[in-house]
């Protein structure tokens, strides 16, 4: 370095010095490299949602909230029976979730730590994480809906319910551990029994952390369509209340819709998939913003 | 937090008066010892559907049904390799196009980007992770399977037509777009976000130290990923990798979409062909008797190739978290 300091020479050169030809090059590809790929993919992602607005931004207007899928070969028609049915889906699937995978969280973090069996069971659900939804909607469909002879909407939010549950059982166990022992053994030391240690300090230090981990739960299941596929099953009707046979939902009406041979279908397929998409940003920029807010 | 502390002193306060070893406490203890208990139970239902809805595919057709290349709904006679196959070569696939791609990613994120540039870009990798999997599929059949097929496949095909060996693997016989090689282009995508954040969080944790003295000595940045980075995450960044091969051999809608779906088995990687996933979704609703029992044979393939992917993949993950 000091001959390049000293000696009048082109800047990149005072950057390299000395170093060896072959040393500069395989720095180089792999800036080069690393840059590209990061592009790469971000490039990706804004044509998906360049693509999306494009298509399904033309198809945004008051019938698609108004009026319900329209039957083969009709014009015209709306999404409004495939968005209320895929909100009571996932609302259901988020309400049966919760509870369970709150208090599996709790488990994890408070009652087991240490013990081979919240060892085990953060394993299991580390798995299951990541397991196949397509098998998560088989393994209901064997359950569910072979034994009761039909497809129903109880069976599509359980299903979501199952892929849900081990986002929100994730998160809150990671949020409990952040909350220091101090605070338990402050309310302890009062005189506190341990569930109210955990229901009114942990849970209440732990909140935003644990509402993160339902919105990534709700963002994860709101655009799935493989478990619903053979679960809730889709219908072009207005659905009914007591969720028993086939309920219109958004991701199963955009696959069934999307390579299918008529305009407005298409187009109504588009307008749902950014509906969807738009949805789960929102969803996971908020649990972003939730989380960095502390 | 003070406000935290007045809460709990007098809720504590409040219910240790009537507390009693018969009361609430170990109900909500019990409560969540069973909640725990409901994920292993999960699991093991998920397994024990499988080999039920599966069992009379495998009694009848024995090791045929991993090994036999008919799918043959006429005459009732299911063989899974073509979906087998096809299921490794798109995740091999995916991989091969993947992993380089989501390790630059990493390296980028945490080694070269400029400061103010690192959290925008890493949150739009990470929105591009939540992104559904049927708007991947959408994505593929319209705008990147016609662009696949025009400047990719003719062209390909063209030029490798009559070559040995290559002529086959990478040959279109009818260059629609459609096939394993798009299918295992877009899984590819999929799983880019998914190991790059998590190979930047593992590469994140590695003490500053060992990087600044490895500069220190005039390494390049190259020599530091080289020498220093990757060797020390090495073994977490494998896990990273096996849990997006996991998601890549389940990915179902976007793969659907795309690869043509088609039972034969066929030496070029740019035919149509089908995974498990894909199978079971096409399928599955116009199923009866033992059709369906044959391709719940192959969810329990996919489940146990899928589980023994993730089982090494957390292992490997969670050896490397404490530093």
């Amino acid at each position: 370095m000091s001959d390049a300091s000293t000696a009048p020479a082109p800047n990149a050169e005072i950057k390299w010095g000395r170093v060896r030809q072959s040393r500069r090059v395989q720095d180089k590809v792999l800036r080069v490299f690393a840059a590209g790929s990061t592009m790469l993919a971000v490039f990706v992602l804004f044509w998906i949602l360049g693509m999306l607005l494009w298509k399904g931004g033309q198809g945004i207007n008051l019938d698609l909230f108004t009026k319900i899928t329209p039957g083969p070969g009709t014009q015209g028609g709306g999404l409004l029976n495939a968005i209320v049915g895929s909100i009571v889906l996932t609302t259901l699937g988020i309400a049966i979730a919760t509870p369970i995978g709150v208090m599996a969280g709790t488990y994890l973090a408070e009652y087991g730590r240490g013990s081979k069996l919240a060892d085990l069971v953060r394993f299991i659900n580390d798995i299951l994480l990541s397991a196949p939804s397509i098998l998560i909607g088989l393994f209901v469909y064997v359950v569910l809906v072979m034994p009761f002879q039909g497809y129903s909407g109880w069976a599509g939010s359980i299903a979501l319910a199952i892929i849900a549950l081990p986002v929100i059982v994730r998160t809150t166990e990671d949020m409990l551990r952040l909350v220091p022992n101090g605070l338990r053994e402050a309310a302890a030391a009062l005189g506190a029994p341990s569930s109210v240690v955990i229901r009114q300090v942990c849970w209440r230090a732990a909140k935003a952390g644990i509402v993160t981990g339902i919105l990534l739960a709700l963002a994860r299941i709101a655009g799935e369509t493989a478990p619903l596929l053979f679960t809730a099953l889709n219908n072009s009707f207005w659905f009914n209340a007591n969720l028993t046979g086939g309920i219109s939902n958004l991701p199963v009406t955009i696959y069934a819709f999307a390579s299918a041979p008529y305009d407005n279908w298409q187009q109504l397929a588009w307008a749902g998939a950014l509906l969807i998409t738009a949805t789960i940003l929102v969803l996971s920029v908020s649990a972003r913003a939730l989380i960095n807010r502390k | 937090m003070v406000a935290v502390y007045d809460r709990a002193y007098q809720n504590a306060t409040r219910v240790t008066r009537r507390a009693n070893p018969f009361g609430f406490d170990p109900v909500f203890a019990a409560l969540s010892k069973a909640a725990a208990i409901t994920v292993l139970v999960l699991l093991a239902g998920i397994m024990a559907s499988m080999i039920y809805g599966g069992l009379p595919a495998f009694q009848t057709f024995g090791l045929d049904f991993l090994t036999g290349t008919q799918w043959d709904t006429m005459n009732d006679r299911y063989g899974g390799l073509p979906a087998i196959i096809g299921t490794l070569l798109t995740a091999l696939i995916a991989m091969l196009i993947g992993v380089p791609l989501s390790i630059g990613t990493a390296i980028y994120l945490t080694q070269l980007a400029p400061a103010w540039f690192k959290g925008p870009v890493g949150t739009a990798v990470e929105l591009l992770a939540a992104v559904p999997s049927i708007i991947y599929g959408m994505w593929g059949l319209f705008v990147f399977v016609p662009l696949f097929a025009a400047y990719f496949q003719v062209p390909v095909s063209n030029v490798v037509e009559g070559m040995p060996i290559i002529g086959t693997i990478l040959y279109a016989r009818s260059p629609s777009g459609l096939g394993i090689l798009s299918a295992g282009i877009i899984l590819a995508f999929m799983i880019v976000p998914f190991i790059a954040s998590l190979t930047r969080d593992m590469l994140d944790q590695i003490p500053t130290v060992l990087r600044e003295s490895a500069y220190g000595i005039g390494c390049t940045t190259w020599e530091v990923v080289r020498h220093v980075l990757l060797p020390q995450a090495g073994v977490s960044i494998i896990g990273a990798i096996m849990l997006g091969l996991g998601r890549a051999l389940g990915e179902t809608m976007a793969v659907t979409f795309v690869i043509g779906n088609a039972n034969r088995l066929s030496p070029s990687i740019m035919d149509p062909g089908s995974t498990i996933a894909s199978r079971i979704a096409s399928e599955f609703n116009e199923a009866l008797g033992l059709q369906m029992n044959a391709l719940i044979g192959l969810g329990c393939v996919l489940f146990f190739v899928t589980f023994v992917v993730l089982v090494i993949a957390r292992i490997l993950v969670s050896r490397v978290k404490q530093y």
